[in-house]
């Protein structure tokens, strides 16, 4: 097996998430899988940013601590991640501004030279890694010219003066691979719910969501659809349930304080029945908390959220191709249920970059939803068996459609008649059994690792990338719920068949996944507990998990 | 055949209450409508909570029944959703000034082609009497038994300077003005509002002072901005002035609605699309 780490750091405002992209495409297009963890402070300019790019033979969804190469733009990534190199580390840094062991380039005089302006300081070092990396010039040109649209003859000519300043290194091995497409967590969720014909999206700029917001407003025009920024969360959950009144599949994406403003919305949703989705990336809190790091400390805000008793999806991907099939899921079964429901994610999906296989999310599509067949007159909240009332969109051949946040009759009425306040509330909860009936249908827990191992690792959204790994090389099973609510305990059930110890791998500080299996009345033998933003790499869970089950 | 435009749902509105003659005025406007041959079908009423929103009900037309300060933003949706729909606010004061405050101003900062009927009757009225931002100034509520602190602002001034594009004020005892503002506000392309002062006969019942010092705007220009605020500046809802009614100020502008894609994408269209960005990406 091939699997190298590379690191760039250097200041905010240098373009490392950027100079990470183009190292993650050119291990791709050298056949590997890719994965990058991108780690940025609260601020714009300067700061410490670096990228740890890890490619491999086999899918990986997590980064390591040790490095085979170190590339420093500036002096503190030399001091800050010295402890992740060895004798054989590639240290390759800017000669212009840090003092370091291993091959030092004058990137600030060549580019100078070349007439380029500071940012094209890290296509320098790029190109110096090509060559300590032994990857052909071809690559390097190609990945180079698909991404940086601008000034890309200076460009290349500071990446080839790179290029050809050091001599090869540590080779990484061309692959006889595909080369996936390389998406964020954030992408994969956009593309699911496009696939699945989402045609409008609102959402208030917040980390680690805003990407999501960035990229379907970018593409908006390819997809015809409708992005809107609108005054706070407040408004965004509410113009999403408008537009969904209006016929548009709708989404709307945010952090935990701007969920906290939705969650009147979400509450409206659940009576009124107009369907809504709601990407949630999870972030460290409480409050403002730590905005660019990750944590999985909302999941029980998320279940129990809005005043009142209704059903919800709360459905939490761990990498790119669930993200992107789940979402499609999630988008189609808010439609079919007319039902909220969430795309619960952590910081390290939402902004990690993977390789995306095409060939592994099931085909979803945009499936349909109950929807009235005629007959007078419309009644929006009509009484079924499931509790589903067929749905229809404004305008309807002399029908009136009538949505209530008021307890209500058939119609839309407003009551307070106490059998018709019952029968409301007994309506709304016998969705969830529907519900429920067909998320044991769809595969909702993942086993990994070594399926027939009596110790599982339990976790949720994207640790299952580090568990994965970690079980792999210790022979363990890990159990992944991939929908949280309503919780499909019939898999859950199976998936634990014959396990003896379960040990919980979370980003927070109370188990909150644990909290919630143990109240179905499963036994957590151990908790593996993460709560400092920080994901797990794969050494330190590796060590983690050593301890627990030695 | 023209439908049947008040529904049977029990009316619980207090003998007196000027939402009767709201209710009634959209009623003949909506009738009106339909007669010059424009269906019902196309037309979607959002409302608030309180005793206005009660119209919600009552009204036999599609109705987006809402919570407290919020039928902005999901009209807004509405509208954006499917341009062709006619969509009208109902909200209250306390609704629309207060918890919804930053949704009006929205509104008409992106000329949104929407209808606001504000019922300002200056008092919340469901939740039995407290003071709104447009009671006056030392106003008795249950809230402020001593009397409220605070001034109350202007909403006309308020949407004047925050962009709407056409903004009146009309009264519930003057029933034909009433009409012809809705209608004109409904038919107006971009952000229509509408403050209706509105008798709440139990709360905050105005009726001798309005009749006494209303009057209908003459030789007023509309299309002047400076005349419009000047007018509006006449009475500032706290003062005993003379309350002019009629259409401040109107213009036209760009609509936020006309600015999004139009249509669905077919579902093979949506898979070309995406495998395309899929191959981009590698
Ligand atoms: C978020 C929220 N806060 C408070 C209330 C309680 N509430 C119901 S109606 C109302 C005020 C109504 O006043 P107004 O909007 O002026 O309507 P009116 O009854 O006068 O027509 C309030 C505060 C609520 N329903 N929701
Ligand atoms: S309290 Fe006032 S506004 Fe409410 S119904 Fe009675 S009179 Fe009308
Ligand atoms: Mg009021």
């Amino acid at each position: 097996m091939n699997d190298y780490s590379i690191l760039i750091g250097g200041k905010a405002g240098e373009g490392i998430n950027k100079a990470g992209s183009v190292i993650a495409r050119i291990l791709s297009h050298l056949g590997y899988f890719q994965y990058m963890y991108y780690d940025y402070p609260s601020l714009i300019r300067g700061g410490h940013n670096f990228a740890i790019v890890r490619a491999s033979t086999r899918r990986i969804g997590t980064h390591r601590n040790a490095i085979d190469f170190l590339l420093a733009l500036d002096q503190n990534t030399v001091d800050t991640h010295r402890w992740r190199c060895d004798a054989e580390t590639v240290v390759l840094f800017n000669a212009n501004k840090v003092e370091a062991e291993g091959m030092g380039i004058p990137i600030e005089d060549i580019v100078d030279e070349e007439g380029g302006s500071s940012v094209m300081v890290n296509t320098g070092l790029i190109g110096a890694f090509g060559r300590a990396a032994g990857i052909p010039w071809d690559t390097m040109e190609a990945v180079l010219t698909l991404e940086i649209p601008k000034k890309i003859e200076t460009n290349l000519r500071i990446a080839r003066r790179g290029y050809d300043t050091v001599e090869e290194q540590n080779p990484i091995p061309p692959q006889e691979k595909t080369t996936h497409p390389i998406l964020t967590g954030n992408e994969a969720i956009g593309l699911g719910l496009l696939e699945a014909g989402l045609e409008a999206y609102v959402a208030y700029p917040m980390t680690p969501s805003s990407s999501l917001l960035h990229f379907l407003a970018g593409s908006a025009g390819d997809f015809g659809i409708k992005v809107i920024h609108p005054e706070n969360e407040i408004a965004v959950m509410l113009m999403a349930q408008g537009c969904a009144y209006a016929g548009a599949r709708t989404a709307v994406g945010t952090s935990g304080g701007g969920f906290c403003l939705m969650s009147e919305g979400l509450s409206m949703a659940g009576m009124t029945e107009v369907p809504v989705v709601i990407v949630m990336g999870q972030r460290g809190g409480p409050s403002t908390g730590i905005p660019t790091y990750t944590a999985q400390g909302d999941l029980h805000f998320i279940l129990n959220a809005g005043q009142g008793e209704f059903p919800r999806f709360v459905i939490s991907p761990g990498n790119a191709e669930q993200a992107y099939e789940w979402s499609a899921r999630a988008l189609n079964l808010s439609w079919k249920y007319q039902a909220p429901s969430f795309i619960l994610v952590d910081k390290t999906l939402a902004e990690g970059t993977y390789s995306f296989d095409r060939e592994i999310p099931e085909p979803v599509g945009r499936e349909g939803e109950p929807r009235w067949e005629g007959g007078s007159p419309y009644h929006r909240y009509a009484d079924t068996e499931s509790g589903v009332s067929p749905l229809a969109t404004v305008p309807l051949g002399g029908e009136v459609i009538k949505v209530n946040s008021y307890h209500h009759d058939e119609h839309g009425t407003t009551i307070e008649d106490p059998v018709l306040v019952a029968w409301l509330n007994e309506k709304h909860m016998r969705k969830e059994e529907a519900m429920l009936d067909q998320i044991e249908t769809l595969s909702p827990v993942v086993t990994a690792g070594k399926r027939s191992a009596e110790t599982a690792l339990l976790c949720w959204g994207s640790n299952i990338g580090v568990c994965t790994e970690v079980a792999e090389e210790a022979g363990l099973r890990v159990i992944q719920p991939l929908v949280l609510s309503p919780f499909p305990v019939q898999a859950f059930n199976a998936a634990l068949e014959d396990v003896t110890t379960l040990v919980a791998v979370e980003d927070n500080l109370t188990g909150q996944l644990t909290r919630l299996v143990e109240g179905l009345g499963c036994c957590v033998d151990d908790a593996i507990l993460r709560y400092d933003g920080r994901p797990f790499s794969l050494e330190e869970l590796r060590e983690h998990v050593e301890e627990v089950i030695a | 055949m023209s439908r049947r435009l008040i529904t049977d749902a029990k009316n619980t509105w207090c003998p007196g209450c000027g939402n009767f003659s709201i209710q009634h005025t959209l009623k003949d406007v909506l009738a009106g409508m339909e007669e010059e041959g424009r269906s019902l079908d196309n037309v979607v009423l959002v409302t608030g909570i309180g005793c206005h929103g009660k119209m919600a009900d009552y009204l036999n037309i599609n109705s987006f029944y809402a919570i407290h300060g919020r039928t902005i933003p999901v009209a807004t949706g509405i509208k954006i959703a499917n341009p062709d729909l006619s969509v009208i606010c109902c909200a209250g004061d306390g609704d629309a000034y207060a918890e919804g405050l930053t949704h009006m101003i929205f509104a008409a900062k992106r000329n949104i082609d929407i209808t606001l009927i504000v019922h300002d009757n200056r008092v919340y009225g469901l939740t039995t009497g407290q003071y709104t931002p447009t009671s006056p100034l030392n106003f008795h509520g249950r809230s402020t038994p001593a009397g409220s602190l605070e001034k109350p602002f202007n909403p006309l001034e308020l949407a004047l300077v925050s962009g709407s594009t056409f903004i009146a004020r009309a009264y519930t005892r003057k029933l034909d003005h009433l009409r012809s503002t809705l209608r004109e506000a409904i038919d107006h392309r971009g952000f229509s509002f509408v403050d209706v002062l509105q008798i709440c006969a139990t709360y905050y019942n105005m009726t001798e002072s309005y009749n006494a010092r209303v009057y209908e705007l003459e030789d007023h220009d509309p299309a002047d901005f400076n005349a419009a605020c000047a007018k509006m500046r006449e009475w500032d809802y706290s003062s005993d002035a003379a309350i002019a009614l009629g259409t401040f100020y109107r213009t036209s502008a760009p609509t936020f609605d006309e600015e999004f894609s139009k249509g669905r994408q077919g579902d093979e269209e949506r898979k070309g699309a995406i495998a395309a960005l899929l191959d981009q990406r590698v």
